[in-house]
């Protein structure tokens, strides 16, 4: 089915609304679904989110701020009510950086581009096909969105026994040692943040969960509204299971690794180096 | 027997302490609170089900729309009269409920119920 000229304007609309460039509306608003949106599980059915963090371009950004840029992990913070205890053993991240070494400690190439050394990656789940965080969880607090592979957190339900944090290769989960509303002001000016947002009671696991809420509401997600925002376009949301998608075309175009592919949890991150 | 009279005596004043708290409260009791609806919520005129559905089954309503938006993914809800919502308690119910103590609290005192919705979703800030 063609899109026919009401649904373009709906579509154009609805992503005027959300401030969205064309293509990437049209990725994430398929013809009919903006309409089907407003039941059940929205914009999502039968998709695979997925994401291509294009790391040129963001050390690229980094390189012209005096402190480097972290838009898209302050965007996310404070979307999430994600506190900042001044504590790194008590850190909770859900998108975080770290050396590229580190990062990728499967590519023991120690004559790899000048430019990739030492360099900060921008990490977060991988919201993984396979992922091992959901098969140990006793509880199924942690579970896999069957339409659209998101691994979801049902904090809920989190006894806080932190299995799934063992089970995790990429250190994705962190738990709550506090309550979010006690984390030191002076940390967060804008203390209490987002309204929209629950908080979480002490004792339970917290990671990214690909801001479904943002997505049921046909937004991107947080970091990369963020990124776009500052014109950095280093983040590209969208379907891996539509051959025409904005990341299967960038998947296409350029040689991309994933964190520890041999350990087959198959990570839905992509970077392109 | 031994110290019959004495026994029984102590019986009395036993049942009399237990039952004590009864006779105190005998012939007055605590009248239900009425909840107090805000201006906003006055003008709506209808909540997202019937209001006596609502006032004795909300937190069924409430446990289902949690249930289906985190584990389905579920966000939208259609009323009885077809109208839409988005199901969040914090936005959507707490956007017309926004007198926490005249709404919520005073009735979860009388029933002596503590919900412990407030570890995580914010609590409404009330004017004073
Ligand atoms: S990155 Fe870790 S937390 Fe995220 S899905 Fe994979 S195993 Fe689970
Ligand atoms: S996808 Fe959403 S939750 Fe995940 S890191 Fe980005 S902003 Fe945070």
């Amino acid at each position: 089915m063609g899109v026919d000229r009401r649904e373009f304007l709906k579509i154009a609309g609805m992503a005027a609304l959300f401030g969205l460039g064309g293509k990437a509306a049209v990725d994430i608003f398929a013809p009919g679904e903006v309409e089907a949106s407003m039941e059940g599980i929205p914009l999502t059915q039968g998709t695979r989110w997925a994401m291509v963090i294009d790391i040129r371009k963001c050390l690229e950004k980094q390189a012209q701020e005096k402190d480097g840029c972290k838009a898209c992990m302050d965007a996310c913070h404070r979307v999430h009510n994600v506190p900042d205890w001044g504590n790194p053993k008590h850190a909770i991240k859900w998108i975080w950086q770290e050396s590229f070494e580190h990062s990728f400690p499967n590519q023991p190439n120690p004559y790899i581009t000048e430019g990739l050394k030492h360099q900060p990656v921008i990490l977060l789940c991988n919201h993984c096909f396979n992922p091992p965080c959901v098969r140990v969880c006793p509880t199924k607090a942690t579970f896999k969105r069957e339409e659209d592979g998101i691994v979801c957190m049902d904090m809920h339900r989190c006894i806080g026994c932190r299995f799934c944090m063992a089970a995790c290769p990429f250190g994705a989960r962190s738990f709550n040692w506090g309550d979010p509303r006690k984390a030191p002001k002076e940390l967060n000016p804008e203390f209490p943040t987002n309204r929209d947002y629950p908080e979480r009671s002490m004792g339970v696991v917290e990671k990214c969960d690909f801001c479904v809420e943002r997505i049921a509401r046909g937004e991107l997600p947080a970091c990369v509204e963020a990124c776009d925002k500052i014109k950095a376009h280093a983040m590209t949301f969208g379907d891996l299971a539509d051959p025409e998608s904005n990341v299967r075309k960038l998947l296409r175009e350029h040689y991309t690794i994933r964190r520890k592919a041999e350990l087959g949890t198959e990570p839905n991150i992509f970077y392109i180096v | 027997m031994y110290d019959g009279g004495k026994i029984i005596v102590g019986l009395i004043i036993g049942l009399g302490l237990l039952l004590s708290p009864f006779f105190y409260n005998a012939g007055k009791a605590a009248k239900a609170p009425v909840p107090e609806l805000t201006p906003k919520a006055k003008e709506a005129k209808a909540c997202v089900a019937p209001v006596t559905y609502m006032r004795e089954s909300h937190f069924t309503l409430l446990d289902e729309w949690r249930h289906t938006v985190v584990r389905d993914g579920e966000r939208y809800y259609r009323s009885p009269d077809g109208k839409r919502y988005y199901k969040s308690l914090q936005t959507t119910c707490l956007e017309c409920h926004s007198n926490y103590s005249k709404f919520c609290l005073q009735c979860h005192n009388y029933v002596d119920v503590d919900p412990y919705c407030w570890d995580c979703h914010i609590q409404p800030e009330e004017k004073k």
